[in-house]
């Protein structure tokens, strides 16, 4: 096989485009090969147009390409749609009945009866996506033996998985008779068993490893397949999610419940984010820590809701109203969503303050293989803790002035000592207070907590050959777009670095003033229209990029057109 | 055990006369009478005058956003079902900016009890109307006269609360009783409190209340569990008569976990 092979599943919401694409995905994750999937759809319920996205590889790869070497279309609109997509040597496999709107067939066109063999086979209609399954794997000569193995630990042993795999084969049987001619072939390689992950998935397994015990939420994409996934944990892992009446009690109530003692969480976007700016200040005030989830999406409002954008930047850097310290961490790839909450809950624990988890769209909705976690590396650190030992409970300041500005917690009844706060000002023991000495003091000391945070943020992430005059800086889920884009202009003798952040606050100001200093052009990559990174780099460091290579159409970047845009911009 | 010394807090910073004293007097007495030690109890108050509360007692507090302090306090007791968790809001706070927050509590019937200081006026940004303001109530806000008000007891049974009290500021002993009935309830229990505001509200005044308080508890017949009687209670509220009426259900058991 050719170094990746891309799928594309396109058809109708409702169709079960995203079952199909999933599936291709596990059952190429169980032959050994790597996966990156992603998804695009409309904010409708039925209808429309949907499609998913499989890249197989015989190496990790962390975006999607551009080219698609076998398209399932449920319709028409399908093969109408990405017609300019195929690639050479590529193919659509299109039901019958639905191949005549689309014109005569020319050799890249395979039609053939989906629906009928779902309903003579499987005796359903519904089966017609794993017909079209059963037929994709069979235009690169696959094992189907694997993905009767997925469909049965997916769905269980029974009817239902029995159909489908009545369905595959039918499909499956139907091509291998029917299509002349030698397509392309992909042999499972040696069994390895690799978790397939979408980005909240990751990043929910995270919050868990991490003890969170209490979600609450409102739903709202790209954010709400965290908050189902909590739900369906919850017993298992003994946590509570709570899905509350809007945003603003979702905030609130983690908040309350991290006062109480236990790791809390809430996750949303865009608008759900701006009702909750107030509860981020409460939890600034207060002391409190929470980890905030944002999955960004193209506003402003409701903007697009079901696509992609890195447009929060700049507003969790700067919602809400006073001065109060926050960590911002981005999520560079699934894997990396998984430590990234571990991380979050730590710091927010040690530094008691809200700490932000920034995702987007495509990275929530995208499908990655992901090598084994090794949980012995997750570690708890639950910061400063009061305990009667420490001295007398009847002295507690939850507030207490101190020199790294961190005041050890105590939990309402575990112990004797009243923990008391304020959303007002409030002195050291917690009362509200007006005096001008201690609102100075309380300020001070919140922000002292910014000193020992900073140490702990990570460093950006460098790939490419250092001596390349061009750097191409990104952060968050562009990660493997911008990789790529490195590997794939080398090859063509445009030699390029990058410089990835991950972890933006506090900002490493150093290191990115460094690299800006050394390179001779930057360019930052990002997913607004704008540059919000740009604009960050610029405040915290003085310094200007060269240019900006934005896309703001709320689909995400690929390495394709980051190689394009960069061959334009240097010569 | 506990005395009413070890509910004594920082000094109240509110109107003399205000009938904040005697909710603050009632709650603590509850309190006492129940055998609760102060570290047992967690009070989280919105903003207002009544949200000051907590400070001029003893408890574990937290002082909340204005609106918003049913959600801490359900997440707190999610989080520890071992506290005792008071909510504790005004008529703005908790009839005004957190309305959609008490509908939801009620219906979800979080084990909290939520008292609720209604003045019918807004104190703290002194003298606007709020949202239980009789109609024709002239503010600097309402030049016209406030329109029709929220009435909180058939909101509150409309929304499925598993309690739903009301009391009077100016009755200790009543007042102290509904809502010891309140804490030992299991369930989400409102306790809406008539309490007059003698800096901007001239017209419920003690005297206005003392006229015209009457408790249901008294009546014979009275069934506070019969939900057709209950219900038929609600237009209490419309006539602008206080009523005073406590009632019980079932409530759903929530999970809980312990921190860890």
């Amino acid at each position: 096989m050719p170094d990746d092979f891309n799928f594309m599943i396109g058809g109708a919401a409702g169709q079960g485009v995203q079952t199909v694409g999933f599936l291709l995905s596990k059952v190429f994750a169980r032959g050994g090969y790597h996966i990156f999937a992603d998804q695009d759809y409309e904010s409708r319920v039925r209808g429309g147009h949907n499609f998913f996205r499989v890249r197989v590889s015989k190496d990790k790869v962390g975006a999607i390409a551009e080219g698609v070497d076998v398209l399932i279309a449920l319709d028409s609109d399908s093969v109408e749609l990405h017609r300019a997509e195929m690639a050479e040597r590529s193919m659509a496999i299109i039901d019958e009945g639905k191949a005549k709107a689309v014109g005569s067939e020319d050799g890249s066109l395979f039609s053939m009866p989906l629906e009928k063999l779902a309903q003579d086979k499987a005796g359903s209609k519904l089966m017609t996506n794993t017909v079209a399954l059963g037929a994709a794997l069979a235009s690169v000569r696959y094992d189907l033996n694997i993905l009767n193995t997925v469909l049965v630990d997916w769905l269980g042993k029974g009817d239902i998985a029995d159909k489908n795999i009545a369905a595959a084969r039918a499909g499956y049987e139907h091509f291998q008779s029917g299509h002349k001619g030698n397509f392309r072939e992909i042999k499972p390689l040696a069994e390895t068993r690799r978790m397939v992950l979408n980005g909240n998935e990751a990043l929910a397994v995270g919050a868990i490893a991490a003890g969170c015990k209490f979600m609450s939420a409102y739903p709202m994409t790209p954010a709400s397949s965290i908050m189902e996934y909590m739900a369906a944990k919850s017993k298992e892992y003994d946590l509570v999610m709570v899905h509350a009446e809007d945003e603003i009690a979702a905030i609130n109530m983690a908040v309350g419940a991290a006062y109480a003692g236990v790791r809390a969480m809430t996750a949303t976007s865009g608008s759900g984010l701006c009702l909750m700016v107030e509860g981020m200040g409460l939890a600034g005030i207060t002391e409190t820590p929470i980890v905030i989830v944002d999955g960004q999406r193209p506003g402003p409002a409701v903007g697009l809701p079901t696509r992609t954008e890195q447009g929060d930047l700049l507003f969790v850097l700067h919602a809400h109203h006073g001065d109060f310290p926050r960590a911002v961490l981005v999520l560079a790839t699934i894997e990396g969503a998984f430590w990234a909450a571990v991380k979050a809950f730590n710091l927010a624990d040690k530094y008691q303050l809200p700490v932000f988890i920034l995702t987007d769209q495509h990275l929530a909705s995208s499908y990655s293989t992901v090598d084994g976690i090794d949980l012995s590396r997750v570690t708890i650190e639950r910061g400063a803790l009061f305990s009667e030992n420490d001295g007398d409970p009847s002295g507690y300041m939850r507030h207490r002035v101190t020199e790294s500005g961190i005041s050890p917690r105590a939990f309402p009844g575990l112990s004797k000592a009243l923990v008391v706060t304020d959303c007002d000002e409030h002195d050291e023991k917690g009362h509200l207070t007006e005096d001008a000495r201690e609102r100075t003091a309380q300020v001070e000391k919140r922000l002292r907590k910014t000193v020992p945070l900073r140490k702990e943020m990570g460093m950006p992430q460098r790939y490419g050959p250092q001596e390349a005059e061009t750097t191409l800086i990104g952060w968050g889920s562009t990660y493997g777009a911008i990789r790529e884009a490195v590997d794939m202009l080398g090859k063509d003798g445009v030699a390029v670095n990058m410089l990835h952040l991950d972890e933006v606050w506090p900002f490493p100001a150093g290191p990115v003033a460094d690299t800006i200093n050394k390179t001779r052009n930057s360019y930052v990559i990002e997913s607004n229209a704008t540059g919000q990174l740009a604009r960050l780099i610029k405040a915290e460091t003085g310094r200007d990029v060269t240019g900006r290579i934005l896309k703001f159409d709320g689909r995400p970047l690929t390495p394709a057109y980051i190689t394009r845009a960069i061959k334009k911009e240097v010569r | 055990m506990a005395t009413m010394s070890d509910y004594i807090g920082l000094k109240p910073a509110w109107c003399p006369g205000c009938g904040n004293f005697g909710i603050l007097r009632a709650l603590n007495k509850a309190l006492v009478e129940l055998g609760v030690e102060p570290h047992q109890v967690l009070f989280v108050s919105g903003i207002g005058q009544a949200g000051k509360l907590p400070h001029y007692t003893r408890g574990n507090i937290f002082n909340s956003l204005h609106g918003r302090p049913v959600p801490p306090a359900i997440g707190a007791k999610i989080a520890n079902s071992e506290l005792i968790v008071i909510a504790i809001s005004g008529d703005g706070d908790g009839y005004g900016e957190g309305g959609n927050h008490f509908l939801h509590a009620a219906r979800r019937n979080h084990d909290i009890t939520y008292l609720v200081h209604n003045n019918q006026v807004y104190g703290l940004t002194k003298g606007q109307a709020s949202p239980t303001s009789d109609v024709g109530f002239v503010t600097k806000t309402t030049p016209e006269g406030a329109v029709s008000p929220v009435y909180p007891i058939a909101l509150a049974i409309a929304c499925g609360a598993s309690f739903v009290g009301r009391s009077f500021a100016g009755d200790l002993a009543h007042l102290t009783n509904l809502i010891k009935k309140g804490i030992t309830h299991r369930g989400f229990s409102l306790i809406d409190i008539l309490q007059p505001c003698v800096s901007f509200n001239h017209k419920n005044t003690f005297q206005w209340y003392g006229e015209r308080v009457y408790k249901l508890d008294d009546e014979s017949g009275y069934d506070p569990s019969d939900k057709k009687q209950r219900w038929t209670r609600r237009s209490n509220g419309e006539i602008g008569f206080p009523s005073v009426s406590s009632m019980r259900r079932t409530c759903r058991s929530m999970r809980t976990i312990c921190p860890r």
